[in-house]
């Protein structure tokens, strides 16, 4: 904006006066406060946390205390006063740190908090079976049998070689193997010869380590077949000895 | 054409089996026998009079007079004089039986069966007689009278008794069926369980709700329980199941799979496999549980034990030993094993009442590519002799004797789903029971 030429002669006159009037009254001021004496002393401080153990959530006190000093500052707040408390929320365990100083020294004070933290939920032990399991039907493979059989052929030993090798690897791991049976033949006798593949395949892996303690057998003869049509490949299917895992 | 062949031939050589044996033995089988080499009795049996009749119950009559008929044409051992040949008046009392006329052609019946039912104030009375028709000094044989409240099971229940008692008389002193049960296994409901059914087919009914797996029900002889075999958390168990308080009872637990409990005739011990010990065995244990004992020892599986129930002395089952399954016996102490079957794949082994034969199912020529039938046959096991009883095509299994050793119960899958099916012990007069879902395992009860 520019000033008119009337607003420019309000302006001049008005620093005049403002001249004027302090140019008048200069004798009759009080003196300013003189500048604090250059301190002699060094500083002191002393710095609190109450309580110092919280649990995660709770608050606490900070409180500090300085002489002397001309500059507080601490770390977490930044500059302060010389004395005074602040409630902190401490998320994880904390040392607080306090420096004071002024022209002769610097001090300085600690406070720690101690922040249990929460109980931390523990694992979920269904994930660990659910690993574990996976792992178990990745590994374990089910062995097949010829018609009317419970003896377990040489390709299949080397199948059982490559489980116990898992098995052993986890020893904790319990389970079960399940006999079965095709649709031919008579439902009793392939219960029974269901067992008995179960046990040839329990059997079997005694000598490579693993322990009869650690497995449960059960037939499921023709009863529980993994496939209904009536072909040899169906049937083939369904002469096994199958390895489940026990939660 | 050729059917009827192939079944002319296998009576002739059930015929020529039984007079094979002992003396006793033909004699005893002929007398209480199918009638197989002897002249079948003709049985004339008119309906009962109706002689009074509450109103709305209308059917009890016509209810009674079908079973009767049924149960003595179903007991193989008459030849029932059709209704066409009757005389036109029809006696409800002795004073108005006309003997001459039954004993003479058209009807010329050897025997003739009669009587009334009336039923009245809600109760059903019946009188019956049974007349000898061929002997006009003294023809009575039998006269019984019965007094039920009148409903539609009584009707039957008295059919059944009065069929039973002319069944007794002139069959050899062995009681006719007519009040058996059999029991079995049907996943009608969504699930194999155990169910129940009349002896003919009629008022099938569910027992067990396991909602696993129920197999290979098996009676006591006193008809109070039916063993069973369940899938159960600890695998296979044998269950009991209360006919008395209709609710599954408790049953000793074993360790492994236990399964095909099988009772002994006097009700003291049950036969069942097991493979608590690794492979599968047949133990005995009693009734009321305790320690099992172990019978067999093979590698090989053992299954399906059944007693003799003549003595309980000896327990034939099924073993793998030799490769294929096959029908061996042994002493009831695991002594003395016997094998019975030469060849092909033999299970399912039921002792007949009397001892003398095994029942069981086999594939006599069994090879690769060469699926074979399973039949029932028969075996009397003295003399090793064998009959084909099923002919017609389908897996034929779980052969079970009738208590009066003329009937085999089975099962077949004959007509496409697997089904229970009754016969004579020599293969004619085949019938179905049941047709709802899948039936199997039939066991039929002592009494």
């Amino acid at each position: 904006m520019k000033l008119t030429r009337s607003q420019w002669i309000k302006v001049v006159l008005a620093l005049a006066v403002v001249l004027a009037v302090s140019a008048c009254g200069k004798k009759q001021v009080a003196a300013p406060p003189p500048p604090p004496p250059p301190p002699q002393l060094f500083p002191t401080a002393s710095l609190t946390a109450n309580p110092n153990t919280i649990n995660a959530g709770q608050a606490t006190t900070l409180t500090w205390n300085t002489e002397h000093a001309t500059d507080v500052t601490i770390d977490q707040l930044g500059k302060v006063d010389p004395s005074g408390s602040r409630t902190m929320l401490p998320s994880q365990s904390t040392t607080y740190h306090l420096v004071a100083k002024n022209a002769v020294g610097t001090q300085e004070a600690t406070a720690r908090v101690t922040v249990v933290p929460p109980q931390p939920p523990p694992p979920p032990p269904p994930t660990s079976n659910e690993t574990e399991a996976r792992m178990f039907a990745q590994n374990v493979q089910d062995i097949f049998f010829a018609y009317d059989s419970y003896d377990i052929e040489p390709q299949y030993q080397k199948v059982l070689q490559a489980d116990a090798r898992f098995l052993q690897q986890h020893p904790n791991i319990k389970f079960t193997i399940e006999g079965h049976c095709d649709e031919r033949g008579s439902t009793e006798y392939n219960l029974a010869l269901g067992d008995n593949r179960a046990n040839a395949a329990k059997q079997a892996l005694a000598p490579l380590g693993i322990s009869g303690d650690r497995i449960r057998t059960v037939s499921y003869g023709k009863e529980k077949p993994f496939c209904t049509e009536s072909t040899e490949s169906c049937w083939q299917q369904n002469r096994r000895a199958h390895f489940v895992y026990q939660p | 054409m050729e059917l009827t062949m192939i079944k002319r031939f296998a009576a002739i050589l059930f015929a020529l089996l039984l007079f094979a044996s002992s003396n006793t033995l033909a004699q005893d089988w002929i007398r209480t026998g199918t009638g197989l080499g002897v002249e079948k009795i003709r049985l004339a049996v008119p309906d009962f009079k109706l002689v009074a009749n509450d109103t709305g119950t209308p059917d009890l009559a016509a209810t009674f007079n079908t079973t009767l008929w049924n149960d003595l044409q179903f007991a193989g051992i008459f030849d029932m004089v059709s209704k066409s040949f009757y005389p036109m008046s029809v006696p409800g009392a002795p004073q108005e039986v006309h003997l001459a006329d039954w004993g003479s052609p058209p009807p010329n019946a050897n025997m003739l069966a009669f009587g009334n039912i009336g039923i009245q104030g809600g109760s059903l009375n019946v009188q019956g007689w049974l007349y000898d028709a061929k002997n006009v000094q003294s023809p009575q044989v039998l006269g019984k009278q019965y007094r039920e409240q009148a409903n539609g099971a009584n009707a039957r229940l008295i059919a059944h008794r009065f069929a039973d008692e002319i069944i007794f008389r002139l069959g050899g002193g062995i009681a006719g069926v007519g009040e058996t049960k059999i029991y079995f296994v049907s996943n009608r409901s969504g699930s194999k369980e155990i169910w129940q059914t009349d002896y003919d087919g009629a008022n099938q009914k569910q027992l067990t709700h396991l909602g696993t797996i129920a197999l290979s029900p098996h009676v006591s002889p006193d008809g109070s329980r039916v063993a069973f075999s369940g899938m159960t958390k600890a695998g296979w168990q044998i269950l009991m199941y209360s006919l008395e308080l209709g609710r599954q009872v408790s049953f000793a637990g074993f360790g492994g799979d236990n399964y095909s409990p099988s009772w002994s005739s006097d009700g003291q011990s049950i036969a069942f496999s097991s493979s608590r010990s690794g492979n599968t065995e047949i133990y005995t244990v009693g009734a009321a549980g305790g320690t099992p004992r172990r019978l067999t020892e093979s590698k090989a599986p053992d299954v399906s034990p059944t007693w003799n129930p003549k003595t309980n002395a000896q327990i034939a089952w099924v073993s793998g030993r030799t490769g294929l399954p096959q029908i061996y016996t042994m002493a009831s102490d695991g002594t003395n094993v016997v094998r019975v079957t030469d060849q092909g794949y033999a299970v399912s082994p039921s002792w007949s009442p009397n001892g003398q034969f095994l029942a069981f199912a086999w594939v006599r020529h069994y090879g690769p590519g060469e699926p074979g039938a399973s039949d029932i046959y028969v075996m009397d096991i003295a003399s090793k002799q064998w009959a084909q009883l099923t002919h017609d095509g389908g897996r034929n299994d779980f052969p079970s004797w009738a208590p009066d050793g003329r009937h085999i119960v089975f099962q077949s899958n004959r007509s496409g789903r697997v089904q229970i099916y009754s016969m004579l012990a020599d293969g004619s007069e085949v019938r179905q029971l049941t047709a709802g879902g899948e039936n199997t395992q039939p066991n039929w009860s002592f009494k």
